[in-house]
């Protein structure tokens, strides 16, 4: 017996690395923007991507997954609003990987133009798992505060866009969304900022009007 | 708290590496961790510990090693060291960084013990 020492230099993340290179091009392939949602529990993802299914739907084939660690009710909220909907139970596991998405990938619908990813609520661990997205969102609602953005550097560095939700509430909190954004962007300049109230509709048709300009820009397609 | 499953990842190349080189058991690991990798690294050697129980790892000591988040800014060249997460140049202003490193969740090296 003898000790042996190797030089390795490989990501512990590699697995899922690959795995979600290989499902964005199966995506791309398809035309199909696939958004990875993120933020902390109650920040209003699943009530964003109801007035989503609602004002897209019309025009737009969407699909959406869902994570959660319990429970089958964010799917059952979409799918009220006609929308196929799969709800991934984690079972305690604070985060999606490529490969749960990898295994739903064949029951969804061939013809597809928008995949949503709803992640579970969490700021910490999703922001290390590539899901084969092409555009990461992240929610920041109201509540949580405006000082949240160097609290949570990988969530925000790697996000592309960044929701300033519940706007509504701005005036009743001492949250100030310039302050969020100046935040938000000294982490990671690149962000595209939206404020928007998913109840009173406000701000929605800039943030998908910036959706349907990031898929064209993707795809190529505009229909 | 993802390092379990992160330790996980760790694993299947150990396992890998370990069958590569016909060895029993895995003695050590060395790990390097970003500073932005989002993963703790007590944490990492605790799930590690866990993890570890009847494995071909299960003598090994896991070794974190902590990597400073350095980039170099596209506009004037400078290179510096990020350490409150505000990307901006220091020396320009500019926001247009390329992270050098700090980001990695890397196994540099790892002891077996081969016949």
């Amino acid at each position: 017996m003898k000790r042996k020492e190797i030089e390795v230099r490989e990501d512990i993340l590699s697995s899922n690395i690959q795995a979600a290179a290989e499902l964005r091009k199966r995506f791309l392939d398809r035309g199909v923007l696939t958004v990875n949602l993120m933020s902390s529990p109650g920040a209003g993802k699943t009530t964003l991507l109801e007035r989503l299914a609602e004002r897209l739907s019309p025009r737009y084939r969407l699909a959406v997954i869902e994570g959660d660690i319990e429970t089958e009710r964010d799917a059952e909220r979409i799918r009220a609003k006609g929308i196929p909907a799969w709800q991934i139970q984690t079972g305690g596991a604070c985060h999606l990987e490529a490969k749960m998405i990898g295994r739903l990938f064949p029951e969804l619908p061939a013809e597809l133009d928008f995949l949503f990813i709803e992640n579970v609520g969490n700021l910490v661990c999703p922001a290390a798992y590539d899901l084969g997205e092409s555009l990461r969102c992240l929610l920041l609602s109201a509540p949580e505060g405006d000082d949240k953005p160097k609290k949570y550097p990988q969530a925000f560095r790697t996000a592309h866009c960044l929701v300033l939700s519940k706007a509504d509430l701005l005036g009743l909190l001492p949250f100030d969304p310039e302050q969020a954004k100046k935040e938000a962007l000294e982490v990671n300049p690149n962000l595209d900022v939206f404020l928007v109230s998913a109840l009173s509709g406000a701000g929605l048709e800039g943030f998908i009007a910036y959706l349907l300009r990031f898929r064209q820009k993707l795809t190529g397609r505009h229909a | 708290m993802h390092e379990l499953s992160l330790i996980a990842g760790l694993f299947e190349i150990l396992e890998e590496k370990a069958r590569q080189h016909q060895a029993a058991k895995v003695l050590a690991v060395k790990l390097l961790v970003g500073r932005l990798s989002g993963a703790v690294p007590e944490f990492l050697v605790t799930a590690f510990d866990m993890y570890k129980k009847g494995t071909l790892a299960e003598e090994a000591e896991l070794e974190t090693v902590p990597v400073p988040l350095k980039v170099r800014c596209r506009s004037c060249g400078a290179e510096f060291e990020v350490e409150d997460f505000v990307f901006l140049c220091p020396s320009c202003g500019g926001p247009d960084l390329d992270i050098l490193q700090g980001t990695e969740l890397y196994v540099e090296k790892i002891d077996l013990e081969v016949d």
